[in-house]
């Protein structure tokens, strides 16, 4: 056995491995099944870290998830650093290497201890006291400093190498806890059929039957019975058995969030295996057996190593064979701490005294105690503890006061009672009730179809435990719709049993304002500090809770909150329901960002969308954008181009001779019906009835306050077809709207709208040379102007597959846009790249269809246009039906403001100086002498460098723009002033003629 | 020369190469293969109840009236995926769309054919491989054989169909193949852990 205080014979790991593990660097040797809290223990080691604010040796509180203090940081390498790891849950394996935390330069010799003997002016609610003058160092100077000190640990300053799973599951009943309640519940459960999941996050099932050696199950011992239990539950079909399992947060109608720990127990986790497991499971019965938290007793310097919950010194003993100490002092407000001292004494550890609150108790633990010949004594209190690293001492008093008797020890063993772990009850949304006879909170009124079993439900007993339990689960099972029970109850013959205990500060706690009686040793707060809050006006449990941050670190008071409550109601004199419990909240116990976040990385964060021709622009050095979660060819630099040269190329070579350009991302939409031309009389401002089958119109779409939402061209395939097409970050948004309207203000229209985005591989050629670098390519549709005009559509086939070809222009050339089914895009882009290239046609990007646009200045939406500019705004009114009655907007179009003068309209700007090229976003002014803040008039939408141009152009958006013709305005730019002048929105080919050119 | 441009090729221009996304990959894991399934042909199908029986009639097979249920015949099978709403595969070779070109009654038929990529996710963890991104009960009794829907996974949105016990065709949009297939690989090896 590894350890000098592990026990032989003693516990449960007797057989088990060695597993070498270091601590501060120090090696240490413990045994597979130990956590590390177990390990160190069973080498002696009780210091393992310094507390948050007063930086106080601190040691083992508990063994289990409720621990406040062992917190310490777990580094498998540089890049997998967990700080705030609980040593009493992180099982040990070989090789584990654990520092302590938020001490400097060592967990002996701490620097920061000074703000224990400083603490006066850390007193509680310092935070919102201190730090507020002079005003100017809380920049330079205390937030830094309190950032640094703030939190535990380090996080780790490289990407997380491991990788985290998800899973969603459905189950008719979920048992939440794996104790002698949680088991019997399942296997009530299971037994009918139902589906069952059950989770605990322990790895070994079994819960308080880990330390509880008076219980026995069917004829076996009660840790025994359980393993039996879960070996059964594992091998039913219908049963999901998750050990490392937490649940931490219960959400609405039954969705419950469980982190399973995959991975951190194993020496070398594989690739394969996950980190953790995020379950999110819809239940249709939740069956709650969390059980419940022993309390500490509250008194001075009660938080010196070696002072720990009885229930953990006795799951060291019982479960891992390891004694907490050699001369062990107890101090108690009820029975569980004889049990304690029972069993160690039965070990061969000297119990030196228990001391016990209470008068005059009774029962068979205090008899069994008395007749090993452990001291008792009653009535008295632990007023103070001795020692700084390591407890030394306990001082005894009568409770009501007189004379003190110190007693040495090396540990001291507390139980102030048994708090029921109601947190996910809470969450639950439901009502917790205090029982004044027991002094806890219980269930009381249930939000969901949930139901508390065992100890968390304030049942006290192994055999009533069971019998609630089991019968809780077969009632939640047939809830659930399954049959009734065909398995037998677990016979219990014996158990343990306790209650009552107390609330708040014992004796030792005060009044005196220089003593620290710890109620939460995480935050460092004190009996004292909760009496301040309530003296200086925190009179509701909530206020109290932030002014002295109790319960607020990441153990959420899991020990603390009810003595913390009791003393702010004793010090209000009011009864504690009155003065409420706070709310628990999601998570339980702290969850990893890893786990939330789940395969969501990387290229999994978000879905990256390409088109069917992205390979071929990959192929050919294209550097892409992002737009939404497409990516898109911006530009195709050649022979070491920068993006102006390869964007003035690209622009000169569409004018010049013809271009291609991958317009596959806009969205489409077809819209098909008997109604179809009525619906887009209605989702557009443009008249739609008259359209000719095989032509096209640029349509503007509205939202009901008249503003444009999105344009694009539009084609009629038939009387009952229209191809819609929309800008590719609008497509699902403009698909939402048509449908929104479709079904709740127009349903008695026969129309239905499907996607076709994705259908359709879309090429552009656009330039003089278009027509012949497509038509040897065409079958069955008639080229010429005659038969195919600018803005019309014929569906024929293109290198032989089907094509819906259409004639349209994006930038004032000759242009076409060839859609073929999507798996033959690229295949017909290499033909119509081949036929190019015999005309000197160029690959365009993005940023060249941006600029020849602007050119033309045909707007963008949501580059020219913001949300609050109308067609006439955008000089637009041709697309507004003048003699259509309804349409989207047409209502709000008409709204004083939209039609008021002065409105910011769209214009043209050229800078006065032909080189500069104005910023996008920059304000425009009437007058740059005036004194700041100007009167900024407009803004600039679009600006870029016209090559064909052979100047800088721009749109902008210029409150009375139009009346501004040639007037000029000031661009205020941190380097200077620039002067531009007003103009109309073409920059090139004016009359348009190049559009049959 | 604009007239010679003009002038159509009625010649035997060589067809276009079908490249589909992702054609041909698989993957496989410990109780779980994850396959990209050949292209097929399919239509967006869109119809009020009073001409069910004329498209059904149409297209061979009948359509669902049932939520979250298909109708599977020679190959082809319509996906009930709302009230007046199907998705039609034919994995045939035959053309949905032209038989539904035949039927009078009202209805709107949309080539999709190449829209979506579909995935084949087989092996007893199938389920457990989809439901690492898909919130779904895929249980049997609750999802059975010939169950589908449309769902996500992760952030994607998908149409699933349970083809057999251990058996299931994921459909999304071209695009999202990528994603799609790379999420259900690594949901895949989770599920075998």
């Amino acid at each position: 056995m590894s350890g000098a205080f592990r026990i032989p014979g003693a516990g449960r790991l007797k057989q088990a491995k060695t597993a070498r593990f270091s601590f501060d660097g120090q090696a240490y040797a413990g045994v597979e099944g130990d956590t590390l809290a177990s390990a160190l223990l069973a080498n002696g080691v009780h210091l393992v870290g310094r507390s948050f604010k007063y930086h106080r040796p601190r040691g083992f509180l508990s063994a289990g998830a409720e621990e406040p203090n062992a917190l310490v940081q777990i580094a498998r390498d540089d890049a997998r650093k967990t700080p705030n790891v609980r040593a009493t849950v992180q099982e040990l394996y070989d090789g584990l290497a654990a520092q302590s935390q938020n001490r400097w330069p060592s967990l002996a010799f701490d620097v920061g201890a000074v703000n224990d003997i400083a603490s006066p002016f850390f007193s509680a609610g310092f935070y919102y006291k201190t730090f507020m003058w002079p005003k100017a160092a809380w920049k330079s100077l205390y937030e830094p400093k309190i950032r640094a000190a703030a939190g535990l640990g380090v996080s780790p300053d490289r990407p997380d190498p491991d990788h985290y799973a998800a899973r969603f599951a459905h189950c008719d009943v979920l048992v939440l806890g794996g104790g002698a309640a949680g088991i019997a519940a399942a296997l009530a459960a299971a037994e009918t059929g139902a589906s069952v999941m059950l989770a605990d996050e322990q790895a070994e099932f079994g819960g308080s039957l880990r330390f509880e050696t008076g219980a026995r199950i069917d004829g076996q011992d009660g840790f025994g019975w359980a393993q039996g239990a879960i070996a059964k539950l594992k091998a039913m079909d219908n049963v999901r058995v998750l050990s490392r399992t937490t649940a931490f947060g219960y959400y609405a109608q039954n969705f419950v969030g469980l982190v399973e720990r995959v991975s951190d127990h194993l020496q070398n986790p594989g690739r394969e295996l996950a980190r953790e497991r995020l379950w999110q499971v819809r239940a249709k019965r939740v069956v709650l057996a969390t059980g419940a938290i022993e309390r500490h007793m509250v008194f001075a310097d009660n938080d010196r190593p070696g002072i720990m919950l009885a229930s953990a010194a006795r799951t060291y003993l019982n479960h891992y064979g390891v004694a907490v100490g050699k001369n062990v002092g107890v101090y108690t407000a009820n029975d569980s701490a004889y049990a304690a001292a029972i069993d160690l004494k039965k070990a061969g550890v000297n119990i030196a005294a228990i001391v016990d609150l209470r008068d005059n108790p009774t029962g068979p633990v205090i008899d069994e105690a008395r007749a090993l010949g452990i001291e008792i004594n009653f009535g008295r209190a632990v007023v103070r503890a001795g020692g700084k690293f390591r407890v030394t001492s306990m001082t005894v008093q009568p409770k009501n006061g007189g004379g003190e008797r110190t007693i040495p020890v090396d540990a001291v063993l507390m139980s102030a009672g048994w708090t029921p772990s109601v947190h996910l009850f809470s969450q639950s949304r439901g009502k917790v009730a205090f029982n004044d006879e027991t002094k806890r909170f219980v269930p009381g009124t249930y939000a969901q179809d949930c139901v508390s079993v065992g100890a968390c439900n304030g049942t006290d007993g192994l055999a009533a435990t069971v019998d609630e339990a089991y019968a809780a689960g077969a009632k939640a099972a047939k809830d659930a719709g399954a049959k009734a029970a065909k398995g037998t109850k677990p016979k219990v013959d014996a158990g343990e049993s306790w209650s009552r205990g107390m609330l708040g500060a014992a004796p030792g706690a005060g009044p005196d304002t220089t003593v620290k009686a710890f109620v939460d040793f995480q935050n460092d707060v004190t009996a004292k500090d909760i009496r301040q809050a309530v003296h200086e006006g925190m009179h509701s449990i909530e206020h109290v809770k932030r002014f002295t941050t109790n319960g607020m670190a990441t153990d959420q008071g899991k020990t603390s909150n009810m003595h913390g409550l009791a003393i702010a109601a004793e010090t209000l004199g009011k009864p504690i329901p009155q003065v409420g419990l706070t709310t628990f909240r999601a998570p339980y116990t702290p969850v990893t960002f890893g786990s939330i976040v789940g395969h969501a990385r990387g290229p999994l964060f978000d879905p990256t969308r390409r088109t069917a021709i992205h390979p071929w622009a990959e192929a050919q050095g294209a550097v892409f954008e992002d737009v939404g979660q497409w990516k898109r060819a911006w530009y195709f630099p050649k022979g070491g181009e920068d993006m102006h040269a390869a964007v003035d190329r690209e622009c000169v070579g569409v004018r010049k001779t013809a271009g291609l350009f991958d317009a596959s991302t806009l969205g489409k939409i077809e819209v098909v019906g008997p109604d179809a031309a009525k619906f887009m009389e209605l989702l557009y401002t443009n008249p739609w009835e008259k359209l000719e089958p095989g032509r096209c119109r640029y349509g503007i779409m509205l939202r009901e306050d008249g503003f444009i939402y999105d344009d694009g061209v539009v084609g009629r395939l038939a009387p009952d077809r229209f191809h819609v097409t929309t800008t590719t970050g609008g497509a699902p948004r403009v698909m939402n709207h048509m449908e929104d309207y479709l079904q709740t203000e127009f349903p008695h229209l026969n129309v239905w709208l499907s996607s076709i985005t994705e259908q359709w591989a879309v090429i552009a050629v656009q330039g003089p040379k278009s027509r012949n670098i497509i038509a040897p390519l065409v079958e069955g549709i008639d080229m010429s102007d005659e038969a195919l005009p600018h803005m019309s559509v014929r569906e024929g086939k293109i290198c032989g597959v089907p094509t819906r070809l259409f004639r349209m222009s994006f930038t004032g050339e000759r242009g076409f846009e060839v859609n073929v089914p999507a798996d033959y895009g690229q295949a017909v882009w290499e033909a119509l790249w081949a036929e190019g290239q015999k005309h000197g046609a160029v690959a365009y990007g993005t940023e060249t269809m941006h600029v020849l646009r602007a050119e033309k200045g045909y707007i963008i939406v949501g580059q020219d246009t913001d949300g609050t500019v109308t067609p006439n705004d955008a000089g637009l009114d041709w697309a507004v039906g003048k003699k259509k009655t309804d349409f989207v907007g047409i209502r709000g179009l008409a709204r004083p403001d939209l039609v008021a003068k002065g409105r910011k309209q769209l214009v043209g700007l050229k800078t006065k100086d032909t080189k500069v090229v104005l910023e996008e976003g920059a304000q425009i002014v009437a007058d740059p002498k005036q004194s700041i803040p100007m009167k900024m008039i407009g803004h600039v939408t679009s600006s870029y460098w016209s090559e064909n141009c052979g100047r800088s152009i721009a749109l902008a958006l210029v409150a009375g723009g139009r009346d501004r013709m040639g007037e000029t305005l000031y661009v205020p730019m941190p380097n200077g002033v620039i002067e531009v002048e007003v103009t109309g929105m073409v920059f090139f080919d004016e009359k348009g003629e190049r559009l049959n050119g | 020369m604009v007239k010679a441009a003009a002038k159509t090729t009625a010649s035997a221009t060589p067809s276009a190469e079908r490249r589909a996304a992702l054609a041909g990959q698989t993957v496989s894991a410990t109780g779980v293969a994850l396959a990209v399934l050949p292209p097929a042909e399919r239509i967006s199908l869109r119809a009020p109840e009073a001409s069910v029986a004329a498209l059904s009639k149409a297209l061979g097979v009948t359509l669902p009236t049932k939520p979250k249920t298909s109708a599977s015949k020679a190959g082809r099978t319509a996906l009930w995926l709302g009230p007046d709403e199907w998705l039609v595969i034919d994995e045939a070779g035959k053309d949905p769309l032209a038989d539904c070109a035949k039927v009078t009654a009202l209805h709107s038929a949309v080539g999709i054919s190449h829209r979506n990529v579909a995935f084949s996710v087989t092996g007893p963890a199938a389920a457990a491989a989809i439901n690492g991104g898909c919130p779904q009960d895929l249980s049997l009794e609750v999802f059975p054989v010939g169950a589908a829907s449309r769902t996500i996974l992760g952030k994607s949105e998908i149409v699933l169909l349970r083809s057999g016990p251990d058996a299931f065709r994921v459909e999304c949009w071209r695009s999202f193949s990528d994603y799609v297939f790379t999420l259900l690989s690594e949901a895949a090896s989770d599920a075998a852990a």
